[in-house]
């Protein structure tokens, strides 16, 4: 069998990730694990599906990195990035500078020469942006202190690796290999002087940001018009592969660049619509990538010098966690938040296997010392997670500090207003505008490009896109909304947006919008508690006001249709337990039916004569003669 | 100006005997502002604004209503609630009302003899009128003896008339008079016209 062959190939990594992660999860020990035992299990080490191939896959599949610094961009506004400054640069400039100087001193002491140790203190300070925030967001964590913490610091790390880039090539200390040629330097502009790169950086980062702002809303607003969803998902694509290209091409890195384009786009419309564009392909990507880590670790390695392995991962992320935990102390953060972003932290990252090829390719680490390191690398990245499950379960049960989160305001990434609406036609618009009137938190979802652009423009919080979509309405925060008004049309779109509710947020309360009587049926069917059809109050109020130019008292009628409505509600209940949703088709005639059947219901029910307020009683009683009554009034005359 | 504001209650006219009687004799009274409640706030929503600038341009107000289980119905109290607000018609500031004058015109379904210590409902009238008599008074208004026609179960369509004639001559009398040259101790202000009539009635009843 031809194992190169793409398909053989994609069959192994799907399958093993459909095998091991479910079961992963299904033991509590997140994705993460599920999908490095799934390399692991494909890997030399066990199945051997996945030989020296799996480390170009893995190059590959560091594109679910850029999709996620991308996607994570969306979700921070640049406000909300400034707010951070404090804590990418505090806390990131001091992890990055602290854990590299201490590694530094380590290898020195373990007499390697300067330049290699300050290698080696560079590339293994960097921690895994890619497991940390899949760990940390699949546990709720990111919004935590420890989350927002742990982002921070990561963010710091993925700039800091820019001028690690642009400074290894000095650090040359070994004869470069002889396959080595000007490949090694992957940047387009590195024959440039030095002023004149700095200046072409400068211009790039500059142009993805002016590009962001300016020509990708427009672009948006014409291929929404379109209405071809598929041409959306090539365009967001674009614009995550093209930034790629255009970083890589000028030697930054293209997850920093492809964050900076989504942190500019966070303030776009179609930011919901974006996410939940890219989180599929995010997902399978960074599944690919942390299978093929798995696939990496190198068993015979392991089994060759086991202890010497197992000394420098144990001492790697001791070191890693000491210094985290006292920036945390610094930082003023709780001891169990301080604990979890510390752990989280604690493994080396993503980076390390790009630095470390580089580092070859430069002659600065001689081959034998990268090989033991990678290893290290990977054990350590398949370690962290499992360490955090154990510190979650046995150590912070015991602390319980639980601060109510400490002073520092919460950074918010998330949606996080109470009420979803979705649909923002005439009826949405309605309730939209009435509960932000009254300072209700409202997110709306729409995919009517025009009126998305009018309403953000008059100030209202709306996105674009299909709402019906699961990722959609978990990005528009349907995890911790409160409730639901689904107002979108038409009503199978609205059954659909149901039943996605149901399944994805069973917790979330649904009011929902029913176009008539049948509608009705389909949705209390569907379990629907709040349904409100959208004809009815105004159909009674034109009656009421009827009644009311006929002469009748306005109170009375007014009473008379509220009566109405509560019957009719009674009635539609009933109607709809009798109604066998198999053999009904919704047929003329059976709507003939129906009507024959309400309208016999009503005057059954309204022809009973009402009796509030009705004296006809009293009066006869009070001309009945009373023997007592006549008594007592004979007896005391005023 | 019309010097008189009737705020007017009853939540089935279209059954009333008496105040749809009675409600004929504003054709004509050039001074009298009628306003009825629940036709123009069928679903409670009272415009308080609106409420109070009527108000202010009345110096009489005139709570006509039946007596409900010993009081008005229920939007005659929606009413007090919202338009009476603190510091405008009592409280700090709250001077806006000072020196007009309230009072009741009420039917009741009993007798005035079952309004005694004695009788049914063991109180007389006037004493299950003191909640509006003190909201008049905590609003710095003078509160007028209540216009009662009583026994309203048992009255027959003369009797009816004659109450109505009362009536407009009631109306007539607080639009047309200052009221300080009547009694406002009087138990009831049909007394202002004829005490003997308004005696005969409430010793006999109607026959």
């Amino acid at each position: 069998m031809d194992q190169n062959n793409i398909f053989f190939q994609a069959m192994v990594y799907l399958a093993a990730a459909v095998v091991m992660v479910p079961i992963a999860k299904k033991l509590n020990l997140g994705s993460v694990l599920g999908y490095l035992l799934a390399g692991v299990l494909i890997g030399p080490a066990v199945l051997g599906f996945v030989g020296h191939e799996g480390e170009s896959v893995m190059h590959f599949a560091e594109f679910g990195v850029v999709m996620m610094l991308f996607i994570i961009g969306l979700e921070l506004e640049p406000t909300v990035l400034w707010r951070m400054r404090r804590s990418i640069i505090g806390m990131g400039g001091l992890q990055v500078a602290g854990t590299a100087l201490l590694l530094f001193t380590g290898a020195m002491m373990f007499g390697l020469p300067w330049q290699q140790a300050v290698a080696l203190g560079g590339i293994l300070a960097l921690s895994s942006t890619a497991i940390v925030l899949q760990t940390m967001q699949e546990k709720g964590l990111m919004k935590t202190a420890s989350g927002q913490s742990a982002f921070s610091v990561l963010l710091f790390q993925d700039i800091a690796v820019i001028p690690m880039l642009a400074l290894f090539p000095l650090l040359q200390n070994l004869p470069l290999p002889a396959s080595a040629d000007d490949h090694s330097s992957t940047s387009m502009v590195a024959h440039l002087p030095a002023w004149l790169q700095a200046l072409v950086l400068l211009g790039v980062v500059a142009s993805i940001i002016v590009a962001a702002r300016f020509i990708m809303r427009p672009l948006f607003r014409l291929i929404a018009a379109s209405r071809l969803h598929e041409m959306f998902t090539a365009t967001a694509l674009l614009i995550v592969v093209g930034i790629t290209v255009l970083m890589t091409m000028v030697g930054l890195s293209p997850a920093l660049g492809s964050f900076l384009a989504g942190v500019v786009l966070a303030n776009s419309e179609y930011r919901h619509e974006l996410e939940s564009n890219i989180e599929p392909f995010k997902g399978l990507l960074l599944g690919l990538f942390f299978i093929s880590v798995g696939a990496t670790i190198d068993f015979r390695q392991v089994l060759d010098q086991p202890l010497q392995l197992a000394g420098i991962v144990l001492g790697l992320m001791v070191l890693k966690v000491l210094v985290l935990f006292a920036i945390g102390k610094i930082f003023k953060m709780g001891l169990d938040q301080n604990l979890i972003y510390s752990v989280a932290l604690s493994q080396v990252g993503e980076f390390a296997f790009v630095l470390f090829s580089f580092s070859a390719s430069n002659g600065i680490l001689p081959q034998a010392l990268i090989d033991t390191m990678i290893a290290a690398v990977a054990i350590s990245m398949a370690l962290s997670p499992l360490l955090l499950l154990a510190l979650e379960r046995f150590v912070l049960q015991r602390i319980v500090t639980n601060t109510p989160d400490d002073d520092r305001p919460a950074d918010t990434i998330m949606e996080e207003n109470p009420v979803i609406i979705a649909g923002f036609g005439d009826f949405g618009n309605a309730v939209g505008r009435f509960l932000r009137a009254h300072k209700v938190g409202v997110t709306i979802l729409d995919n009517d490009v025009e009126r998305v652009e009018l309403l953000r423009r008059l100030g209202f919080k709306v996105y674009y896109g299909d709402a019906s979509r699961s990722e959609l309405l978990a990005s528009a925060g349907a995890a911790k909304a409160k409730l639901i008004i689904i107002t979108i049309e038409p009503s199978e779109k609205r059954l659909e947006l149901i039943n996605t509710i149901k399944k994805h947020f069973p917790n979330l309360r649904m009011l929902v919008r029913a176009s008539n009587r049948f509608d009705a049926y389909d949705q209390m069917n569907a379990g629907m508690l709040h349904i409100y059809r959208e004809t009815i109050d105004t159909a009674l109020r034109v009656g009421v006001d009827t009644m009311h130019f006929l002469g009748h008292r306005n109170y009375t009628a007014t009473r008379a249709a509220r009566q109405f409505l509560r019957l009719d509600e009674a009635n539609l209940k009933k109607l709809s337990s009798i109604r066998d949703p198999d053999e009904y088709i919704n047929t003329a005639r059976e709507k003939i039916e129906e009507l024959e059947q309400t309208l016999q219901s009503d005057l059954f029910h309204l022809g009973k004569s009402e009796k509030s307020w009705d004296e006809e009683g009293l009066i006869a009683e009070a001309l009945q003669p009373n023997p007592i009554n006549n008594g007592q009034e004979k007896a005391a005359p005023k | 100006m019309p010097r008189l504001l009737i705020l007017f209650a009853h939540p089935l006219l279209e059954k009333s005997r008496v105040h749809s009687r009675l409600i004929k004799e504003l054709k004509g009274l050039p001074d009298v502002t009628f306003h009825d409640l629940y036709e123009a706030y069928p679903d409670f929503d009272i415009n308080v604004p609106f409420e109070q600038s009527l108000l202010l341009r009345h110096d009489v107000i005139v709570m006509q209503h039946p007596l409900y289980w010993y009081s008005a119905p229920p939007i005659m109290k929606q009413w007090i609630d919202l338009v009476l607000e603190h510091g405008w018609a009592y409280g700090k500031g709250g001077t806006q009302l000072t020196g007009k004058m309230l009072c009741n015109f009420l039917s009741a379904g009993s007798t005035l003899s079952s309004y005694t210590n004695e009788g049914q409902h063991a109180f007389p009238i006037r004493q299950f009128l003191l909640p509006f008599q003190q909201t008049a008074a905590l609003c710095h208004m003078q509160y007028l003896p209540p216009f009662v026609v009583p026994g309203s179960h048992q009255l027959g369509k003369e009797m009816i008339d004659e109450y109505a004639s009362q009536y407009r001559q009631l109306l007539q009398m607080l639009t047309e008079i200052t009221v300080a040259a009547h009694d406002s101790t009087a138990t009831f202000l049909n007394d202002w016209l004829t005490p003997s009539l308004h005696t005969q009635a409430l010793n006999n009843g109607p026959e």
